[in-house]
């Protein structure tokens, strides 16, 4: 137990000294207050972002057709190179360094028709894989394409959630039969809305996805508009980007060295520019955050400082009239204590306030929805606290270890 | 009760050294009541501070009830000066923020008196100095006079058996130092030692003895003739 000189003597002081121990109060609540906001918004922002960007999906590549720009074994270049479902099936075969993959047929003006709702949309003949790759997840009650569609060259559709609305309004969809370019074709479902800032052909909340087979018997398509590869987590596109050039190289007799002869839009660049340009944000957030701590301690030591004198004469004459010097440093402790976890726990809860009201606000679409992370918010109670702690305790300390008549003249 | 032997304290401001206590010998008895004289700067409170247990000597020897105080460790000074001695400053040396109770309650709570008797004490106390009316009143709120009154009843929650009071009246009128001038003498006549610095010649001459102070030794040390 700490040998405090009293409960009542103790409340008694910081009652007295209202206005000390509310500013250094107000201190802490500030201080605790900013600097979980600010964490708060600055990872709500860097997940909106990331999330935007994942839209499109994780660690993908996808690749169009190019015009070749070297000579190769006795061919001339600008030759047109162009790929077929096979030779996905060939590269899924023969690529290590590949995770997943799936062709994409794509037509753009596609009428789909649902009792008097009619649309001109984009439809796209593609792999289950594709699913996964891009982030395209299917609502509750759905499912994507499988295996046994594409088998099957069954007439199934999973629709974008806008495409739905559309169709659908908020009837249910999945089991309806809707025509395509007149052909009937079954929802087997709708996608989950998610957040997509970057594409290459569109969102996908207005597209209609059906099986490659399915599409290549109807459409009576060869050529490939593109295929989507994403590499293994452990390896970088570079080296699956090499292996496909060395592969369609192979096949198509080009130079795996040319880079026009397909063309890549790899998105893990972006991804990694994004990234480096998050760690910036982190790190100026963490700047700012160090100096308004900084700023905070210098405020709470001020205040300190400011009562030093009358402090010093106060430890004086409780020292004259008989504190332990265990005591008076006890009530120091305790008061800084309670005065931190007071500041510090309302900065908490006004910061955690704030960041729940926010989601009302409708500003989520500028600057994401603010996240607390408690452990910031711990730290800064904590380096807050030992700042003031220290202002106040080293004045206290050097007053306590006077002789008590030497605290009372000191001033 | 007060053994003083060949004791001296220095005071070093920057690189000067000032000898404000040149080797004084000193002894006071129980239930005495003496007054410390002299001309100021003499060292008079200087001396009363190392009394009070307030100051340590630089040297020298000092025995308070046969404890020889310059062995003792910091929390047995702050018991002594808790317990045995109830000091009175020229300047009051009251809580500022606390009321004329609070102040008194003090050194009942550092003894850790429970709280009914601690009530009924300070009650007794403000009584006793004639401030019942004024318990709820802060410093800025009373009289000098009532400021010192307020002291000694703080000096003696505990009921020590040593009073020392460094020039109690030299802040306050002549009624209202006549006054607490009579509290003194009352606390000696019930036994209690006390110690009094004063200019005043009036007061010293209440005192059994007068202890002369000049330039931090002892001048002159006897019973009024
Ligand atoms: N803390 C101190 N530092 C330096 N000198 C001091 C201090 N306190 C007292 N003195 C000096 O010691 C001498 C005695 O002071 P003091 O005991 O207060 O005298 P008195 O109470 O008799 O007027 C004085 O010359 C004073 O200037
Ligand atoms: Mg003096």
């Amino acid at each position: 137990m700490v040998p405090l000189l009293s409960l009542k003597q103790f409340f008694n002081d910081m009652r007295r000294q209202k206005l000390r121990t509310l500013m250094t109060t107000f201190g802490i609540f500030w201080g605790t207050c900013a600097i979980v906001l600010l964490f708060a918004f600055g990872k709500g922002i860097t997940e909106a972002q990331l999330k935007s960007q994942r839209g499109l999906g994780e660690n993908i590549a996808i690749f169009w057709p190019g015009i070749t720009s070297k000579e190769f074994k006795g061919l001339p270049k600008g030759r047109r190179i162009r790929f077929t479902e096979d030779d996905i099936a060939m590269i899924k075969a023969r690529a290590t360094t590949v995770s997943r993959i799936s062709p994409e047929y794509s037509r753009w003006s596609v009428t789909i028709k649902h009792g008097k709702n009619t649309y001109n949309q984009q439809v796209i003949g593609i792999w289950p894989e594709f699913g996964e790759m891009r982030n395209i997840i299917p609502d509750v009650g759905s499912r994507f394409i499988n295996d046994l569609d594409i088998a099957g060259r069954r007439r199934v559709i999973f629709i974008g959630d806008r495409l739905k609305e559309d169709l659908f309004g908020s009837e249910p969809a999945v089991g309806e039969t809707i025509l395509l370019d007149g052909v009937p074709f079954t929802v087997i479902g709708v996608m989950k809305e998610k957040k997509q800032d970057s594409s290459y052909s569109g969102r996908d909340n207005r597209k209609g996805f059906i099986p490659s087979s399915t599409f290549k018997t109807m459409y009576s398509a060869r050529r490939l508009n593109d295929f989507v590869v994403q590499c293994k987590p452990e390896l970088t596109m570079k080296q699956t980007k090499d292996e496909i050039y060395g592969i369609l190289g192979g096949r198509y007799k080009f130079d795996p060295t040319d880079t026009e002869a397909l063309s890549v839009w790899d998105t893990t660049e972006g991804f990694a520019f994004l990234k480096t340009f998050f760690m910036a944000f982190s790190a100026f957030l963490v700047g700012i955050g160090v100096a308004t701590l900084i700023t905070g301690g210098i405020g709470v030591t001020n205040i300190m400082n400011v009562v030093l004198e009358e402090r010093t004469k106060e430890i004086g004459i409780k020292m004259a009239l008989g504190a332990r010097k265990s005591m008076i440093l006890s009530q120091f402790v305790v008061e800084t204590l309670m005065i931190t976890a007071v500041g510090g726990l309302s900065g908490f809860l006004f910061a955690y306030l704030i960041v729940s009201i926010f989601p009302y606000l409708n500003l989520d679409e500028f600057i994401g929805v603010p996240m607390i992370d408690t452990s910031i918010g711990l730290l800064a109670v904590v380096l807050i606290g030992i700042v003031g702690f220290t202002a106040g305790i080293f004045p206290a300390r050097r007053a306590a270890n006077l002789q008590p008549v030497q605290a009372l003249k000191l001033f | 009760m007060i053994e003083m032997k060949e004791l001296r304290k220095a005071y070093t401001t920057g690189k000067v050294e000032f000898e404000a206590l040149k080797g004084i010998d000193l002894s006071i008895k129980h239930s005495e009541m003496v007054a410390v004289v002299g001309p100021s700067g003499s060292g008079k409170s200087t001396l009363m501070n190392i009394i009070g247990c307030l100051d340590v000597p630089t040297s020298g020897e000092y025995r308070l009830e046969d404890d020889p105080v310059n062995e003792m460790t910091s929390n047995q000074l702050a018991d002594i000066r808790n317990k045995k001695i109830g000091f009175v400053f020229q300047a009051f040396n009251l809580l500022p923020y606390a009321t004329a109770y609070e102040n008194i309650e003090v050194p009942l709570l550092f003894a850790r008196v429970s709280g009914k008797k601690r009530r009924e004490r300070v009650n007794e106390l403000l009584a006793r100095v004639g401030l019942a009316d004024k318990a709820g009143n802060k410093p800025t709120e009373m009289s000098g006079g009532e400021m010192q009154r307020t002291a000694i009843a703080r000096s003696l929650a505990n009921d020590p058996d040593l009073i020392l009071a460094d020039e109690p009246t030299g802040n306050l009128d002549s009624k209202s130092g006549g006054e607490i001038v009579k509290i003194f003498h009352e606390l000696w006549s019930a036994g209690k030692t006390v110690i009094i610095i004063t200019h005043d010649m009036n007061i010293a001459e209440q005192a059994q003895r007068i202890i002369r102070l000049k330039d931090g030794l002892v001048e002159g040390n006897g019973n009024l003739a």
